[in-house]
């Protein structure tokens, strides 16, 4: 058998079942941005706060989260977490392990990790915010919550798409060790399709080229946009 | 708490540093090795080499480095070729596969560093040190190194804390280092949580040293850009060498 029908469409090709993962590591990469995103904003909230202990605790996340092999978080909310849900499980009765499911657990984890980079997005992005604008809101009589919601939120969307762009990539490349807890993402999918055929060589490139394939064109959909929102900054909306 | 079962899990985890050491240590000399080669091809090397140089950005910079560890450790012993070849008492072992892969994949990202500090180099300090007669290895020894060294540090260093961490998918091909010690550690004895921090604790202590390291080195090379002593503190804008990190 040639490689071409190893990683075709044919009977014992396993093109489909790489396609199937390329779109499984989209979707938990996303899963755990989104997840990351209620984190980062939580905590970058918790930074920005003027309670004391809030930002200690908002140090204490991204320095933990940054800090710690991305290996190391996945085991945590893994174990951890099937441990949590066999406690659970025990208080109903039922006798045995119960485990979190790996897409859950996986996005959990990355998105743990990404929400500790993405809230140094947002507060890098809240500060790139003129004082003048929310003075200039505070001066026409906004309350707080639509001030945050007209003139800071909105900001901080545009400000940080570049740092999520870098998140987004990081995450891509992080959700790679969700294989460790089993998920037939794009990286499990290579290494089981390589161990049963013998062809560690082909299966690692073709699934390397696919992560390849999905930097290559996120990137550049996130500069298109990135090149998109800079329209509304080149009309010069009062800012110097 | 259990302090004894803490303090158990902390002397196993310990015995486990000198491995991520040996890892981060070897991985990162070898991969900022390469990477100059990798810089030398993109700025002096032609069309050809710096396309090379190009491409090999690109592909280590964009794909997971664990594919890339698993294939130098599962895909090359697959030939016989690398099996029978002289490198095969080196690639047989899993501590330098991984040491390998590590290197490998560092050095596309420390050279887009290099890169980024070499053009932080002014034109202007290279045609003074050529009007005084200076040029080739001297130019590039007294004038461009110095500055580029500065310029790239505070990214450097990001990368550097990167690597640390990174070390622990050499567990995955068989390399007890501390977060596969852990990984063990949790699965004998399902305490997740405290093996988890005193885990994190060991690399955070790891990241701090070196850290406060580099600050030192960074520190200990721009004593002329440190701003003097201020009196009245008020009003004056502070000029940071700091270079976004991509």
């Amino acid at each position: 058998m040639s490689w071409i029908d190893l990683i075709g469409f044919g009977p014992n090709g396993r093109g489909g079942l790489l396609l199937w993962a390329t779109l499984m590591t989209l979707s938990v990469t996303a899963a755990s941005l989104a997840i990351g995103a209620v984190f980062g904003a939580g905590v970058a909230a918790a930074k920005l706060s003027s309670s004391r202990v809030a930002r200690v605790l908002g140090d204490a996340y991204t320095t933990i989260l940054r800090g710690a092999p991305e290996l190391l978080v996945i085991y945590l909310v893994y174990f951890g977490g099937s441990q949590a849900v066999s406690a659970v499980g025990r208080l109903f009765e039922y006798e045995g392990f119960l485990g979190l499911p790996s897409f859950l657990a996986g996005a959990l984890a990355v998105g743990m990790i990404s929400g500790a980079y993405q809230a140094e997005v947002y507060r890098g992005a809240f500060h790139a915010i003129a004082k003048g604008e929310i003075e200039a809101a505070r001066s026409i009589g906004m309350g707080r919550v639509l001030r945050f919601r007209r003139i800071i939120i909105p900001q901080i969307l545009r400000f940080s798409l570049p740092g999520l762009g870098n998140v987004w990539q990081l995450s891509l490349k992080d959700s790679a060790l969700i294989s460790v807890t089993g998920l037939a993402e794009l990286m499990r999918t290579s290494q089981l399709a390589a161990g049963s055929t013998r062809q560690y060589f082909l299966f690692f490139i073709v699934g390397g080229i696919l992560y390849l394939v999905l930097t290559t064109i996120s990137g550049q959909l996130f500069a298109a946009a990135e090149r998109r929102v800079a329209v509304s900054f080149s009309h010069g909306l009062g800012r110097s | 708490m259990d302090f004894e079962f803490l303090a158990s899990t902390f002397v196993t985890l310990v015995k486990a540093v000198p491995t991520t050491l040996a890892l981060f240590g070897a991985s990162v000399v070898l991969g900022a090795a390469l990477a100059v080669v990798l810089v030398v091809m993109r700025t002096a090397g032609g069309p050809i080499l710096s396309a090379f140089s190009r491409v090999y950005v690109f592909i280590f910079r964009g794909s997971p480095l664990l594919i890339q560890m698993f294939l130098i450790y599962y895909g090359l012993g697959q030939f016989a070729v690398i099996r029978d070849s002289f490198a095969w008492p080196v690639l047989r072992e899993p501590y330098w596969c991984a040491v390998l892969a590590l290197a490998f994949c560092t050095a596309g990202y420390q050279a887009e560093i290099i890169r980024g500090g070499l053009q932080a180099v002014p034109p202007r300090e290279i045609e003074a040190a050529r009007s005084v007669g200076m040029s080739g290895f001297l130019l590039v020894r007294r004038i461009i190194a110095p500055i580029t060294l500065r310029a790239m540090l505070p990214a450097y260093s990001t990368e550097i804390i990167l690597m640390v961490k990174s070390t622990a998918l050499a567990s995955l091909v068989t390399v007890w280092e501390v977060t596969g010690t852990a990984q063990r550690l949790i699965s004998q004895t399902y305490r997740t949580m405290e093996v988890f921090l005193v885990a994190t604790l060991i690399y955070l202590v790891i990241n701090f040293i070196i850290v406060r390291l580099i600050a030192l080195l960074e520190h200990r090379l721009s004593p002329h850009l440190r701003e003097r002593p201020r009196i009245s503190g008020e009003g004056r804008t502070v000029t940071s060498l700091e270079t976004p990190h991509d």
